[in-house]
């Protein structure tokens, strides 16, 4: 094993991490405004997987250029979902809320089954077996597009929360709903807004995943729990924690499996989640509560 | 002693003991052969358990439709049987509880599992219950090397497997002239790809194989991505590459290798699913021509295996008659006829009647 080699890995470890990082940002969004974890989350982005699907294979409009259309669908569900159920357990003890996720989780899965079935899905691009030659360096075409939209993703979300009024009405929601209320602010549709951001993110994730990885209802539980690693390691309700989360994980991912041994690589997301819980409980940039 | 000196009445019609005795004997035998018949008449109930969702839906699929396209052929060759579906969901836990379920809501004979792991748990459940259990597909040695009673098997072991796949990979070099000395074994790590692994390494040495395995990489069979083990295999620089895959993870492997852009002389499995699925040719188009896969299949030349696959294409054109197909309905074929022979729904009977076809017809390769 060269050096070469482990540049080949690292770089495929670093493009997984980005599209990770992406998935992870929506329930990162949620928690860090409404202090609601999304068990959802996972089950959303088979919904979002699905629907780009469809979008190919009815429509042939591929998953990129089909990402706005899913993540502004997406965004609607969420709204309405925060709209019509969530903001109504809002106030309820935590365990209430994990409870009424749980169960939306389960009920999508089995609506996904019902209309989908069992099968698992794939779509076939002619980027699918493409790769950039950079030398030595050999970097999977389709990894490349999905970590460089989600890259763009993560800045236009950063953009929106830093320069934009809703985005810093959102802000002012999340460090301190009394006061926001106070100044007139209206939470509950802020927070409906908030839940489709969330959701609009894990849209955006879904169709790059599609790129990557087969779809099938059961996926979710994987990317849910995924989801909580990246964020719990970046630190839950900070954007470049999930980032830094997803590309932490992919980078585990690869230099383990080379290092030790392929089939223990999700060993080490795991390690690494216990030994940030241990050093650094918050998460590597989250705040202290 | 004369018949007469025993006769009940000289003035009626007298019957003698040795009479007595054979119309006992014959209205018995009269009266079982009817109760023997109206047994038989009732339809033996298998409870069948595939892995119709979960990661191994397609295969297990492949294997429900081999199960039920059989019927209406059991059903012209006098066989009575009536399928209870459940879905393992490719978890050897919800295997077990479903062939409880099953023998609960009175399943005769039960039949599946395609994986190993799960075919395992469904065997102790069978013993535990004493139900018999016949395996479609499962490789596993421990299934009949473990002294269960109920369990049958009409599939090659993981060393058969092995050993059939290794010798037709000699006369693959034999018929291309080109022989690799070094290869890397991809494999999954679940209770089949581990038990193929010690076959292969068992049987390399004693079959004198012309290459060497440089690298033996185990990933889980459930992998979203394997880009890191077709990293590693690439390192490793060998001649060929060996795989024991199953269907998802197949096509990842050959989409990563083409990806990363692996040269190698070939790509043979030893005996695994995957490479012969028609999801295979599909998802990978003219890639799939390139890989190679060695395993047991049905004689095509037999005339039960033609009127199958003539059944099959009429109803499933989009699909391919293969060995899930073939086996399952093999494994149906078994159960049924054991049941016909037993003339009873009685487990014991069974079980005495599903040995005689045991141990399974020779192996035939195919490549």
């Amino acid at each position: 094993m060269d050096a070469t080699f482990f540049m080949n890995v690292i770089s495929a470890g670093l493009l997984t991490g980005l599209v990770y990082g992406l998935m992870a940002l929506g329930l990162s969004v949620i928690f860090g405004v409404m202090r609601v974890v999304n068990f959802a989350h996972g089950d959303m982005m088979v919904v979002a997987m699905y629907a780009a699907f469809l979008l190919y294979t009815k429509l042939g409009i591929s998953p990129v250029p089909a990402l706005p259309l899913v993540a502004g669908l997406l965004f609607v569900m969420g709204y309405l979902l925060q709209r019509l159920l969530i903001n109504r357990f809002l106030g309820a003890t935590e365990h209430i809320q994990f409870l009424l996720l749980l169960s939306l989780a389960i009920i999508i899965t089995n609506i996904v089954l019902m209309v989908f079935g069992p099968d698992a899905r794939n779509i076939q691009l002619d980027a699918s077996f493409e790769s950039y030659s950079l030398g030595p360096l050999i970097l999977d075409k389709v990894r490349v597009i999905a970590a460089f939209t989600a890259g763009g993703v993560a800045m236009l979300l950063w953009a929106f929360f830093r320069y934009t009024t809703t985005g810093t009405a959102i802000r002012a929601c999340a460090d301190n709903p009394v006061g926001a209320r106070v100044v007139g602010l209206d939470v509950e549709k802020l927070y409906a807004v908030t839940f489709g951001i969330g959701a609009a993110c894990v849209g955006a994730a879904g169709c790059l995943l599609l790129l990557l990885v087969d779809v099938h209802p059961h996926l979710s539980s994987d990317y849910t729990l995924l989801g909580f690693i990246i964020v719990i390691l970046g630190g839950l309700g900070s954007l470049g924690g999930a980032l830094l989360g997803g590309i932490l994980v992919g980078l585990s991912e690869a230099l383990s499996g080379v290092l030790i041994s392929p089939s223990l690589k999700s060993m080490f997301s795991f390690g690494l989640l216990i030994l940030v819980l241990l050093l650094r409980p918050q998460g590597i940039l989250g705040k202290k509560p | 002693m004369s018949d007469n000196a025993t006769s009940l009445s000289a003035s009626k019609s007298t019957i003698s003991r040795r009479q007595f005795t054979a119309a006992t004997a014959a209205g018995a035998l009269a009266a079982s052969l009817p109760l023997r018949s109206a047994r038989a008449a009732t339809p033996l109930k298998l409870g069948v358990l595939l892995p119709r969702s979960g990661h191994l839906a397609l295969i297990g699929q492949a294997c429900q439709r081999g199960a039920e396209i059989g019927l209406p052929m059991l059903r012209d060759m006098g066989y009575s049987v009536e399928l209870m579906n459940a879905d393992t969901e490719s978890n050897p836990d919800v295997g077990r509880t479903q062939a409880e379920k099953l023998i609960r809501e009175g399943a005769n004979m039960l039949m599946g599992c395609f994986d190993s792991a799960t075919t395992l748990a469904v065997a102790g459940v069978a013993e535990q219950k004493g139900v018999p259990f016949v395996v479609n597909i499962a490789s596993e040695p421990k299934l009949t090397e473990q002294g269960f009673k109920y369990v049958f098997r009409n599939f090659p072991s993981a060393g058969m497997l092995g050993k059939g796949g290794l010798l037709l990979y000699k006369d693959i070099f034999a018929a291309t002239g080109v022989t690799p000395k070094t290869a890397v074994l991809l494999h999954i790590n679940d209770s089949f790809g581990m038990a193929m692994l010690g076959g292969i390494n068992a049987l390399m040495p004693k079959l004198d194989m012309p290459f060497t395995i440089v690298e033996t990489i185990a990933y889980d069979p459930k992998a979203r991505d394997l880009s890191i083990e077709v990293s590693k295999a690439k390192a490793a620089k060998a001649d060929l590459v060996m795989t024991v895959t199953r269907l998802n993870d197949a096509i990842l492997l050959v989409r990563e290798m083409v990806k990363q852009q692996v040269e190698t002389m070939g790509i043979i499995s030893p005996g695994a699913p995957g490479m012969y699925d028609k999801q295979f040719f599909k998802a990978l188009g003219k890639y799939a021509e390139y890989c190679t896969t060695n395993v047991p299949w049905f004689d095509p030349t037999q005339d039960m295996a033609k009127t199958l696959e003539k059944t099959f294409e009429k109803a499933f054109p989009e699909e391919s008659c293969d060995l899930n197909v073939g086996f399952t309905f093999e494994a149906v074929l078994i159960a049924a006829d054991a049941h016909k022979r037993a003339g009873s729904n009685d487990p014991q009977a069974l079980s005495a009647e599903a040995k005689p076809v045991f141990p399974m017809p020779p192996f035939k390769g195919r490549t």
